[in-house]
């Protein structure tokens, strides 16, 4: 095989516990959230980078997002990817998952060659992993979603991925070139490389494109291209609890604990 | 915007897709089929499931017992065990020829697989994850639930120029449908053509116990990072008190309990009158698997967690002075009661 190509595709998200919802608006304040790198998606990376640490070639991340994601695409730099693509254009806010699948897939079309796509299984912030699966769509690849581990057989160009599923798991392969998603949690990311750091930040090449550069027609993106609208935000309704704090030495409060479950289960 | 294959005006039908294993339906895919039933009756239209595998024929007339009026039915050993591309081409090619209006699956790992795929194929919008299905009275429009953009939001979808109007259903919001033995439907074989190369992508290995179903649960004993993989202890609590073990994210990453146990976003909405919450922060991800319990009562040393901000009964204190003592105090009182029987 020559030189393995891998594509991460990155999403930054707001810390989810800050966001909020404006009681008199109803819309979603992320005003003051900070952001973080997609939890799921430092486990794709995390996956990539093993694979390269094993196979040599190179790990390429992309991002649809606003210019700020810049830096946390220097973040994974720094963590042993090669190369940053930042997808972005105010044309491309307010997508749903058709557009934002789209204009990934054309990025990482844009990009070439490519033997392995790998996202993570869901983004925190709302969308809940159909990104992948579309992305693999648009490029009319072969996906295995949802994998924990994953080997690479060269010779036969395989990728063979354990799929968890509900009361059990899978072993599957797949062909290259295909896609696959990563769940949350599957491994543990590594910390920076400080010798990458100072690289990372000030050398290492981010190329941003727009819409122009990709060449995207603007109606098949962002708000318009989108096929679902919000059409209302609103604070969930939480069960009202009675929050009783038991109070005493803990064989005090095994005690009171065992006279309300009594009381329950005879109930 | 990305044209959609057919518009609103050629739309019409509910569908479901039932997901099984091994020709045994799965249960989120009897309560998608009961809420169905009832957006079917709203909008006074039929109800379609579809099955796809080989060996599915009595999962059909259970489908039809759990409210179907029709059932598509797929059969091909390619499509057996589910893999992506063959089921993603049937359901296609089905849906493209019969434009339903509406087309729902399961939030499970295959479902999301398959949802996520043929939307695209489709060009229309998909609802992920809902919570909660109803139709807008305004406009006849197929409205979402959908959690997790965060702190206790929820926002609802809706998918206006597009078909079908596609949502996948998280396990466990909707109640499981009575079979009815006596309802009548009809079962239609669709004749499938697929070759090897419709399969790109092989299983080679496939594990599954039979997956516990918690959703169900009357009680349950939730395991969180603050019992320490020590599932012994709660293991003698759950079988005092008749209960199932569920656990944390972080709890079924650690292999502690199985992901099938696991509760919230990613793992199952559950419903017991009683929950027994060990050592769980209390993220939100997490709680929005309990909101519908009766009762929790939350165990964390961390008298600021914000477990307790969701429980009846808050025990600030450590799950191993506590639990001991419980399940000591459990065994005698069964003692005892065995005694007086
Ligand atoms: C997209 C997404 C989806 C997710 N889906 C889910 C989901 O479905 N389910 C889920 O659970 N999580 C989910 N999570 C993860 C979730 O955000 C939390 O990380 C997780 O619920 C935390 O698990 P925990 O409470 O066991 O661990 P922690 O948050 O680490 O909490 C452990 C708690 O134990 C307490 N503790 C420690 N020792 C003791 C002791 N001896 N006695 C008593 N208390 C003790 C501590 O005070 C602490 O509060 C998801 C996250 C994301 C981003
Ligand atoms: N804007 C984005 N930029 C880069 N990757 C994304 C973006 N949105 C989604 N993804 C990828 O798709 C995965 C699943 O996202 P989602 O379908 O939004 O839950 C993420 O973990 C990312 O790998």
């Amino acid at each position: 095989m020559s030189e393995l190509k891998i594509v991460v595709c990155l999403k930054v998200v707001p810390k989810s516990e800050e966001v909020s919802v404006n009681p008199e608006t109803n819309t979603l304040e992320r005003g003051n959230a900070r952001s973080e790198i997609n939890a799921a998606d430092m486990n794709a990376l995390q996956l990539a980078l093993d694979l390269k640490d094993t196979h040599g070639g190179s790990v390429t991340l992309v991002s649809m997002g606003p210019p700020f994601a810049e830096r946390y695409l220097r973040l994974g730099m720094a963590m042993g990817a090669d190369a940053g693509y930042l997808l972005s254009d105010r044309a491309f806010g307010g997508a749903d998952t058709l557009p934002t699948s789209y204009v990934l897939a054309e990025g990482v079309r844009a990009l070439q060659e490519c033997d392995l796509v790998v996202c993570g299984e869901e983004s925190s912030d709302g969308a809940t992993g159909q990104v992948p699966a579309g992305i693999a769509e648009w490029l009319d690849l072969p996906q295995v979603t949802g994998v924990t581990t994953a080997q690479l057989l060269p010779k036969s160009r395989l990728i063979r991925a354990r799929r968890e599923l509900h009361g059990g798991y899978e072993v599957v392969e797949a062909p290259l070139p295909c896609l696959v998603s990563v769940r949350l949690g599957a491994n543990e990311p590594r910390f920076i490389d400080f010798q990458r750091w100072d690289w990372a930040l000030e050398e290492a090449p981010v190329t941003v494109w727009s819409a122009a550069d990709l060449n995207l027609d603007e109606s098949l993106v962002g708000l318009k291209g989108s096929a679902t609208v919000v059409a209302g935000v609103a604070a969930a309704a939480t069960a009202e609890r009675r929050r009783e704090f038991l109070s005493g030495t803990a064989e005090e409060k095994a005690e009171q604990l065992l006279e309300r479950i009594k009381n329950w289960t005879r109930a | 915007m990305i044209d959609p294959r057919y518009g609103p005006q050629e739309a019409a039908g509910v569908w479901v897709h039932l997901e099984h294993e091994a020709g045994e339906l799965a249960s989120v895919s009897k309560e998608i089929l009961g809420r169905a039933r009832a957006l079917a009756d709203e909008r006074q239209e039929p109800l379609t499931a579809v099955l796809m595998g080989s060996g599915v024929g009595g999962a059909a007339l259970e489908a039809v017992s759990l409210g179907a009026d029709e059932v598509l039915v797929a059969e091909h050993p390619l499509l057996d065990p589910y893999t992506t591309a063959p089921h993603a081409k049937v359901l296609d090619a089905l849906v493209a020829e019969r434009k339903p209006d509406i087309l729902l699956l399961a939030a499970s790992p295959d479902g999301r697989d398959l949802a996520g795929r043929l939307a695209v194929r489709l060009r229309t919008g998909l609802t992920a994850d809902c919570t909660d299905l109803r139709i807008n009275p305004e406009n006849g429009l197929l409205v979402g639930e959908v959690t997790g953009f965060g702190q206790g939001i929820l926002a609802t979808i809706e998918c206006p120029d597009h078909r079908p109007q596609m949502a996948t259903v998280r396990p466990g919001v909707f109640q499981r449908p009575e079979p009815d033995a006596s309802r009548e439907g009809r079962v239609e074989k669709i004749a499938v053509e697929l070759s090897e190369a419709d399969r790109p992508v092989r299983v080679m290995r496939r594990s599954l116990k039979h997956g516990v179903d918690i959703t169900q649960a009357e009680r349950l004993v939730v395991a969180g990072r603050g019992v320490s993989g020590d599932l012994a202890l709660l293991k003698r609590l759950a079988r005092l008190l008749k209960a199932e073990i569920g656990g944390t994210r972080v709890a079924a990453d650690a292999g502690w309990v199985g992901h099938d146990r696991m509760v919230g976003q990613t793992g199952s909405v559950t419903h017991p009158k009683l929950a027994l919450v060990c050592g769980v922060s209390g993220a939100f991800q997490f709680t929005v698997g309990i909101q519908d319990a009766g009762t929790v009562i939350a165990i964390n040393s961390d008298k600021d967690a914000p477990i307790f901000d969701v429980a009846d009964v808050c025990v600030v204190d450590d799950v191993f002075q506590v639990l001991p003592r419980l399940i000591e105090y459990l065994e005698s009182e069964k003692k005892k009661n065995g005694r007086s029987d």
